[in-house]
């Protein structure tokens, strides 16, 4: 329970904090594809036997980039990319796991999260993939922040957008691999944009911003699996339950922005 | 500095800007711009001189915007060169800046005012860096030129559309550059910041900047300019404004959309879809 408390909060805490981009730049859609491409890179690893994690490291990345390229193209438009790559990996990653003879313990995990079956090696592989991808966060907060915010000034002050699009990509990638285990395939893109979605009704600022979803997404994370040890139901539902409760909280009263602020100010 | 002399003797055969001894701030040489596959801009040459102020005038999609965006280095290409103080593009830093269209410009953004500004020092602070007091004074200083100083902590979402653009104005003083594009500053702003926008070009006249400025509104680019590009995908005329707008120039820039009274031109720019939507411009 105690490493499971752990992992949660880490994972509540990084899912919040890397969603604020997933907010602000709209790309809440590519979050959910990008975690639900993550079933055919785990059905391939689990075939082979190989480490589940990497295997969905790999599939998450090669959907981000494959997104990239389609639309780049031209041809295609980003959302429509996004709806065909999305179907494509989850029916493989469908058709892959109904192949498998049994149904694993380690795939329905995969799929629900698994909290409480967090070993201290999982737990320590989590704290520092996170520690990795918020430290980045912070380095690269400036050059994030004016591409996100505007690409053509990052032109004009010669920055690498491309490249920093794709490191953000990559980020985004890892922290859904490192979520996992935690919230599942299913629940990954919740935590990704509620707490977000939530701080952005409260701060003027992305940084400030960042902190609130941190917050957020860290008390979710203690409140949900509290709920789900007294109320018996599934860890991951709970703690998004819990970050949904929040997000309401914040849609009605929220200084300035929210709904009764707006009704009173008319 | 040898090197782009022949360069620039060359060009003055198609500039109709005059003859300088000094290299040409900014040298536009049979400039090529394509965008999404159709060419935008075809065979532009020109020449800008240090401190010049430019009014480009033309219709609708004539690449007014398109040689903005080739000319900070977001267009390639397709042939020809720019040249800046003799040197092609991304020579300079931070020597261009750009204040886009309102449309451009995510407004739901998390950002405040001060943070905008600031970002037009990021290049000089060092991307990894914290800002120094001589940052500092410089944002500070740009906001109070503006007038937006008492909204440095607003977001920019809750102000209105003039002080909107101030904070763009102001950012792009704080980047402290040797050439500022405008791109349509006038279109759908409020009398004050029309004013505010027009001191500021003078200062920064003073302080030798060159400036190129889009807009719709001729009888502006003619009275408050020295210069004026008339373009209609190609260059139809470049000079002073008593010499560009002349029947005959307007007629091939704007086709059909002018009309020719005795004595008098009435040029019909129909703005396009969007751009007079209201982004909290008070009337």
């Amino acid at each position: 329970m105690q490493r499971g408390m752990a992992a949660a909060v880490i994972v509540g805490i990084l899912c919040s904090v890397v969603g604020c981009y997933v907010v602000v730049r709209s790309m809440a859609f590519l979050g959910d594809a990008m975690a639900h491409a993550i079933l055919p890179g785990v059905a391939v690893a689990y075939l082979l036997q190989g480490n589940l994690m990497v295997g969905a490291l790999v599939a998450a990345i090669a959907v981000a980039l494959g997104i990239g390229f389609l639309s780049r193209s031209g041809m295609v438009r980003e959302d429509t990319a996004i709806g065909i790559l999305f179907a494509a990996a989850l029916s493989l990653g469908v058709a892959l796991i109904s192949s498998i003879q049994t149904y694993a313990v380690d795939l329905t995990h995969i799929l629900f999260g698994n909290v409480l079956g967090v070993t201290i090696s999982d737990l320590w592989l989590t704290g520092g993939l996170a520690l990795f991808v918020l430290a980045l966060v912070f380095i690269f907060f400036k050059p994030f922040l004016v591409v996100s915010f505007d690409p053509v000034l990052a032109a004009t002050l010669r920055l690498p957008v491309e490249l920093l699009r794709n490191l953000l990509l990559i980020l985004l990638a890892l922290t859904i691999v490192v979520s996992l285990q935690a919230v599942g395939v299913g629940l990954v893109a919740a935590m990704l944009v509620t707490p977000g979605a939530t701080a952005y009704l409260l701060a003027r600022r992305l940084s400030t911003m960042m902190i609130w979803a941190g917050a957020v997404g860290g008390f979710s994370s203690v409140a949900g699996l509290y709920l789900s040890y007294y109320a018996n139901i599934a860890s991951g539902a709970a703690v998004v339950l819990i970050a949904t409760a929040f997000f309401l909280l914040a849609f009605l009263f929220a200084p300035r922005r929210g709904w009764l602020w707006r009704l009173l100010k008319r | 500095m040898a090197g782009h002399g022949s360069s620039t003797a060359a060009l003055l055969e198609a500039s109709p800007g005059g003859v300088s001894e000094e290299p040409a701030r900014l040298l536009l040489d049979h400039v090529n711009v394509s965008y999404g596959g159709v060419l935008v801009l075809e065979d532009l040459s020109c020449q800008i001189e240090h401190g010049d102020q430019v009014a480009i005038v033309g219709p609708n999609g004539a690449g007014k915007s398109t040689l903005f965006k080739a000319l900070v280095g977001l267009l390639p290409l397709r042939s020809g060169r720019i040249l800046i103080h003799g040197l092609p593009l991304g020579h300079h830093q931070d020597c261009v800046a750009y204040v886009p269209q309102r449309e451009e410009v995510d407004w739901r953004f998390p950002v405040t005012a001060r943070e905008v500004v600031m970002m037009g020092r990021f290049r000089r602070i060092g991307w990894l860096r914290r800002s120094r007091s001589l940052d500092e004074e410089a944002v500070q200083r740009a906001m109070h030129q503006l007038d937006i100083a008492d909204l440095s902590s607003r977001p920019i979402g809750e102000l209105s559309g003039g002080q909107q653009q101030r904070v763009f104005l102001a950012r792009a003083l704080a980047q402290e550059p040797h050439i500022l594009l405008l791109d349509e500053p006038f279109t759908a702003v409020d009398n004050p910041t029309q004013e505010a926008t027009l001191s500021m070009l003078d200062q920064l006249q003073r302080a030798g900047v060159t400036t190129l400025v889009s807009t719709h509104d001729l009888s502006l680019a003619s009275e408050r300019f020295p210069r004026v590009m008339l373009l209609n995908r190609r260059l139809v005329a470049f000079g002073p404004p008593a010499l560009v707008f002349r029947p005959e120039a307007i007629r091939r820039a704007f086709g059909g959309q002018a009309l020719f009274l005795d004595g008098a031109v009435v040029v019909d720019q129909c703005c396009p879809p969007g751009s007079h939507e209201d982004h909290g411009v008070k009337p």
